[in-house]
């Protein structure tokens, strides 16, 4: 039982930290998120140089060979920052399917290009329909020859605007809500008969819808075995949901950081309100909700690669069910307590507490979750 | 960073579980399970069997009869005696006063004390709140004039736990009227036989007399019974308060607690299914067992950091105490929600009663839960109440 970094696992940590507080003030974001692409290529470019593009892909794969902790280290702080990279869909997310599905010749081929910064991605799953569901897939692949042809429409796509290609869910066999019958596909996000729709999000990043009509893609497009996508689908999302769990702990704790600064140096009656003691009840309420939530997001990061698959689900579970529920304490008690200038846009409290709610949102809120945990008997066996 | 013990760890929980399993009489156990109240002579034969075993003070410097372990085996100590459930032993001499006389008593008070606490030969009281001192500590009144070799003791000391057995009580008494509220204190040893000491019970709202009125009526205390310093004792009682770290979040206690929360829904229906089955009643108990494993969490770090930090208390353990204390008490209100309409009986006035024999009214699972749901609102409160914490955290931590 540790809890410390390694040395490694420090020195990212700081160099990590240190470009993000270099290159990351509030201005500079206001700057990126202008841009067309809505986040700092040049910073991508750093990123690739510093090593993170590279880090949770195996050193055989032209990558780092780091773990759930080092991308929990990053996560963070991306946090802290309210980076706006796509770090989170191209590295973590879809990242993720080439790392643990893709074939050999695939990863050898596009890994390169991830680390190297020239290659961007997207996860497509969500559909109007499914909501939390992750089984829930209408798009369907229909065998055509020796490959596929992909007809259905994806929403709420994170970074699907910018994505050189797409890691896209659709159903080979098997009803809409099935777990059986699913497969992952990669194409070109300029495929024939692929469209997309790019907007910003409220926390301040892009999306996209996207439909796909009638794209055909070859027999090595697909990831994992055929029909068998479940089981990679979980596993990946649940390191993605570790992953946004550290981002969350990330905002947190700058959000409280501020909070606390701002009861110090706003004065009103004559006084610091840091003075008064139902302010400072709130503060050490929201350093609790902060500290169970960095606990749980601890216990996510050492989880994310248990082979227990039943654990490690109800512990990612439980994980998003605190992450939910203090992210929108802290969040919430951040803007209160600063007051009218929490409620503004040119202040970064709002910025941190919008980016914090929409993690809840993201593959499944607290209420989500912890029904699932209750469903499958929760985390104590009974007497 | 790694969330596993290692396999010396895991083998020395095996051996505690394995101890419990044969050493807790088995009455003794379904108390603790049932909730209902343990006798005197159940915590004394229970302290006896762990100093036997010489687990009792596992804490304390070996020389006094401690272990050495390091803080997680601690912890999983503690973790497993929660678990069991089996009662801890007794707080107010092997966690309170007995750390003190180790950091700060005479040769002599070692002596004569530390191996009575270990095997609870003598049992200890804390005389600290007063009518006009609680949150308040240090505004205590209740005073200790020199006369000769001794101090006599006037005043009056409340909300005294377990007095009624206690053959011996420490006390915050005011020896310096003159001097600032905090400097003018010292820290007594007093024999409860001595003339002039009155317990009156005080009966609380689960029904339950653990708690009392303690009066001193010109009580003669040898001067020799002094810890420390004279006009020093606040110092020491900060130490008391700040040292209970391990065990104070009381993790094993809800465990056990949830599982035999989930026992009882599992018994209990609602329409045409188990309670346990039911949405609502379940999405509750996963939300607390969330919670609980967060500050289960929380306390690993806590341990893992004062390992590093050569066990300097840690400002965080406030945490452990307010989210510990609202854990204990959802699963208590749970508990007490899970019987439904059986919480009306009232069982406590033959709960002592050794010839009552009369069958138990309801199912006889639901004893003892309303009384200990009304009895748990006790934890926010005792100790430093959680919003004490809270004023410590805003101070200690965030510098308010």
């Amino acid at each position: 039982m540790d809890f410390e970094l390694s040395e490694e696992q420090r020195l990212l940590k700081d160099s990590v930290e240190r470009l993000v507080a270099d290159r990351y003030d509030f201005s500079a974001r206001q700057r990126f998120m202008q841009k067309p692409t809505g986040f700092s290529r040049e910073l991508w470019r750093q990123y690739a140089e510093l090593g993170l593009l590279g880090l949770p892909f195996s050193e055989k794969d032209g990558g780092i060979g780091g773990g759930a902790v080092e991308t929990m280290i990053v996560m963070e702080a991306f946090g802290r920052a309210l980076a706006l990279e796509p770090y989170f869909a191209t590295i973590v997310l879809a990242g993720g399917f080439l790392r643990l599905g893709a074939s050999a010749a695939v990863r050898s081929s596009l890994i390169p290009q991830i680390v190297s910064g020239d290659l961007l991605l997207a996860f497509a799953h969500a559909e109007r329909q499914s909501r939390y569901d992750l089984a829930d897939v209408a798009t369907t692949a229909r065998k055509d020859g020796s490959g596929y042809v992909i007809d259905g429409a994806k929403t709420l796509v994170i970074h699907g605007d910018c994505a050189d290609k797409l890691v896209v869910s659709a159903r080979l066999a098997g009803g809409q809500r099935e777990r059986s019958g699913l497969g992952l596909f990669l194409l070109d996000a300029g495929a024939a008969g692929v469209t997309r729709r790019p907007y910003p999000t409220v926390d301040g990043l892009r999306a996209a819808e996207m439909t796909f009509a009638g794209v055909r893609v070859g027999a090595d497009a697909a990831i994992g075995e055929s029909g068998k996508a479940w089981e990679l689908i979980t596993k990946v999302v649940d390191a993605a949901i570790a992953a946004l769990a550290a981002e969350a702990v990330g905002a947190m704790t700058t959000m409280h950081e501020l909070t606390v600064e701002y009861l110090k140096t706003r004065k009103q009656f004559g006084v610091p309100i840091g003075a008064f003691q139902v302010l400072q009840h709130r503060a050490a309420d929201m350093l609790i909700a902060l500290e169970q939530a960095r606990s749980m997001c601890l216990l996510a990061t050492m989880m994310a690669d248990e082979p227990d698959v039943v654990e490690r689900r109800k512990a990612i579970a439980a994980t998003k069910v605190q992450i939910g529920r203090s992210g929108r304490f802290v969040g919430q008690q951040a803007i209160q307590l600063h007051g009218g200038i929490g409620m503004t846009m040119e202040h970064k409290v709002g910025h941190y507490f919008k980016r914090v709610s929409i993690i809840d949102t993201l593959f499944g809120d607290a209420d989500h979750h912890l029904a699932e945990l209750a469903r499958v008997g929760g985390l104590i066996a009974a007497a | 960073m790694d969330l596993r013990f290692t396999p010396e760890e895991n083998a020395f929980r095996d051996e505690v579980r394995a101890f419990l399993r044969t050493a807790l009489p088995d009455p003794i156990r379904r108390k603790m399970v049932a909730g209902r109240r343990l006798s005197k002579e159940d915590l004394v034969s229970w302290q006896r069997i762990l100093n036997a075993k010489g687990w009792a003070v596992s804490h304390w410097p070996v020389e006094w009869g401690g272990t050495g372990w390091s803080p997680v085996r601690e912890y999983i100590y503690r973790e497993e005696l929660q678990q069991a459930p089996a009662p801890d032993p007794l707080p107010f001499g092997v966690n309170m006063v007995g750390p003190v006389i180790i950091a700060f008593g005479s040769e002599a008070q070692k002596r004569q004390f530390l191996p009575r606490i270990a095997n609870l030969d003598d049992w200890w009281c804390q005389g600290f709140s007063e009518p006009g001192a609680g949150s308040d500590l240090a505004s205590l009144r209740t005073a200790a004039r020199r006369d000769g070799d001794h101090y006599v003791v006037s005043g009056q000391k409340t909300w005294t736990t377990l007095a009624q057995h206690a053959d011996w009580i420490f006390c915050l008494v005011r020896t310096d009227p003159a001097a600032k509220k905090q400097e003018g204190i010292s820290f007594l040893l007093i024999d409860m036989k001595t003339p002039g000491i009155t317990v009156r019970p005080i009966t609380t709202i689960d029904g339950g007399k653990e708690v009392n009125e303690v009066f001193f009526d010109d009580v003669r205390v040898p001067l020799e019974n002094r810890v420390g310093a004279e006009n020093k004792g606040w110092d020491y009682a900060k130490f008391l308060l700040g040292n209970e770290r391990t065990g104070i979040a009381r993790v094993g206690v809800s465990k056990a607690r949830l599982r035999r929360l989930k026992e009882i829904a599992a018994l209990e229906r609602l329409g045409d299914k188990p309670l346990i089955e039911d949405d609502r009643f379940r999405m509750k108990i996963a939300a607390l067992e969330v919670e609980l494993k967060a500050l289960e969490m929380t306390q690993l770090r806590v341990v893992a950091a004062e390992r590093r930090n050569c066990n300097r208390p840690d400002p965080k353990s406030s945490i452990l105490k307010i989210k510990g204390s609202e854990i204990q008490q959802a699963v208590s209100e749970l508990l007490m929600e899970a019987i439904g309409p059986y919480a009306l009986p009232d069982h406590a006035p033959h709960e002592q009663d050794e010839r009552w024999n009369e069958p138990p009214v309801g199912p006889d699972w639901v004893a003892g839960l309303a009384a200990q749901y009304f009895n748990m609102r006790k934890v926010s409160i005792y100790g430093g109440s959680n919003e004490i914490q809270k004023n410590i955290i805003a101070k200690a931590i965030l510098g308010l």
